[in-house]
């Protein structure tokens, strides 16, 4: 077993994922640096959330291991404490509250850490707590998974494309809060379409396609490779080379 | 089991507010009412909520077991990506979802009984009934989650379903004519005792009709139980076998669950 000095450190080694026949995830060796943003950016099913899946024990890879903060992921749960996930899509028992909810993961979690306060005043949450989840909007129901996955100050974060249903208001103090916990030293993995958001937040930028790592890197060094000074078109640019 | 009992509390919660479940509890209610009320005989009404309870409570089990199941796909996510093993997340949603089914419909023919029955007679009959109406809850949300597990699908797994209660619910008791009827020159009482453990609802039929000794009312497989076992040592076995049919499809998916990509 490797010593890993780094806190927060994410290793992946040869991950190969199948469902069915389809390889999804083809032989993914990836350590992801602990105390930085990274993006993992790609087509439509490249495997971006499969990989993050992976990682979180929700989907059980075919072969390969996944190492998080020095503790192997397989028949273990206890190493998600140190994990903050915000899924793609949010939907929550309908006849829960938010209210109801946290606590259960705060109880799930034996965290008393709990800095769910400010969030929902700056999510100006605090009206939507008691109400039942099938009257909240879908905006509202991903500031309440922002709320869960920032409240019990975790290691390492998991953003599946955290801003898409946020207004422009919620959506810049996310951003905020998220370079905010990068200044505090915390591993942040991220996915996203809106490059110009990528390219705010991100110090790596890992590039998948059909379930291969085709760059990782700095955004400068992507940006010199392709001679490119936008983001964008940087990775349309690799898209390009990729897919002729 | 503490983190299945944490999750067990908030589904419960859930699930009580759920729509359905009161609609669930206020047609036995009506139902019970009418019976207990105008019946007058507390016996008949037994007959009439059994006949009831072995109809609907399969059909409501698969049914809202399944589509409960598949609604709560994105909060299953969301809970995995928590500190909790798949084993006690799973369990929490079973239970969490059959306790308050279970509690609705019971309550549901209890308050009418206590209105209504006159001097509280056959007590016995009532706990019999609602002992039975709930272990065809527990397997019949069992086999649901089961389906919805294996099955991603939600039209196909409905579908499945709705066949696997027909089956069970309606041509089943067609199969043991046409058996009885083509077969009737052999001795066939063992194989409609195999037959019957194939089958819950009959399993729970068979225990009613045992226990009250309705014969006219007991068909085939009811009658060969009681001859073959004896009343008591039937109503054992048939238990026994209800039984099996909880634990073998809490078990299955409960495995499933544990291997699931989701």
């Amino acid at each position: 077993m490797k010593n890993l000095t780094f806190d927060g450190l994410i290793e992946i080694i040869n991950l190969k994922k199948f469902f069915g026949k389809t390889e999804v995830l083809k032989n993914i060796n990836l350590s992801i640096e602990a105390g930085k943003v990274t993006a993992i950016v790609g087509p439509n099913g490249s495997g971006k959330t499969t990989l993050i899946k992976s990682v979180l024990g929700l989907v059980k890879p075919s072969s390969g291991m996944i190492e998080v903060d020095g503790e192997n992921i397989n028949n273990n749960f206890t190493y998600r404490n140190k994990i903050g996930y915000m899924p793609q899509i949010a939907r929550y028992p309908e006849n829960l509250t938010a209210n109801e909810l946290l606590s259960l993961v705060k109880q799930l979690r034996n965290s008393s850490d709990l800095n769910a306060g400010d969030l929902i005043k700056s999510f100006k949450l605090s009206d939507e707590l008691e109400k039942p989840f099938k009257n909240l909007s879908g905006g509202t129901k991903q500031k309440v998974s922002a709320t869960i996955a920032f409240a019990f100050n975790p290691k390492i974060y998991f953003l599946d494309e955290p801003t898409a249903g946020l207004d422009p208001v919620s959506s810049s103090f996310f951003k905020d809060l998220v370079l905010k916990e990068k200044q505090n030293k915390k591993t942040i993995v991220l996915t996203s379409h809106i490059m110009s958001e990528v390219q705010e937040l991100a110090d790596e930028i890992v590039f998948l396609l059909e379930g291969e790592i085709r760059f990782k890197g700095t955004i400068d060094s992507l940006l010199q490779n392709q001679k490119e000074t936008k983001l964008e078109r940087a990775i349309a640019e690799l898209m390009n080379e990729a897919m002729p | 089991m503490k983190l299945m009992n944490k999750i067990l509390r908030y589904e419960i919660h859930n699930t009580i507010r759920n729509k359905w479940v009161i609609i669930y509890a206020f047609f036995f209610f009506f139902v019970g009412y009418a019976l207990f009320a105008f019946s007058g005989d507390v016996n008949k009404a037994y007959i009439s909520l059994m006949n009831i309870v072995l109809i609907i409570i399969p059909i409501v089990s698969l049914i809202f077991g399944s589509i409960y199941l598949y609604n709560s796909r994105e909060f299953v996510e969301m809970m995995l990506s928590q500190p909790i093993d798949r084993k006690s997340l799973f369990l929490g949603i079973y239970f969490g979802t059959t306790i308050p089914l279970s509690l609705s419909w019971a309550a549901g023919i209890f308050i009418p009984y206590l209105l209504f029955a006159k001097n509280y007679q056959q007590f016995d009959g009532l706990i019999m009934l609602i002992i039975i109406g709930t272990a065809l809850s527990f397997v019949f949300t069992a086999i649901a989650f089961l389906i919805s597990i294996r099955q991603d699908d939600k039209a196909k797994g409905l579908g499945f379903s709705l066949m696997i209660w027909l089956l069970l619910a309606v041509i089943y008791d067609g199969l043991i004519l046409l058996v009885v009827y083509f077969f009737e020159d052999y001795p066939l009482e063992k194989v409609m005792i195999g037959l019957s453990i194939t089958n819950p609802i009959d399993l729970a039929r068979i225990i009613f009709l045992i226990k009250f000794n309705i014969s006219a009312l007991m068909g085939y497989t009811g009658a060969v139980f009681q001859n073959f076992f004896g009343s008591m040592l039937g109503i054992f076995i048939s238990i026994f076998f209800l039984l099996i049919w909880i634990v073998v499809p809490i078990f299955l998916s409960t495995k499933s669950f544990s291997k699931k990509d989701f």
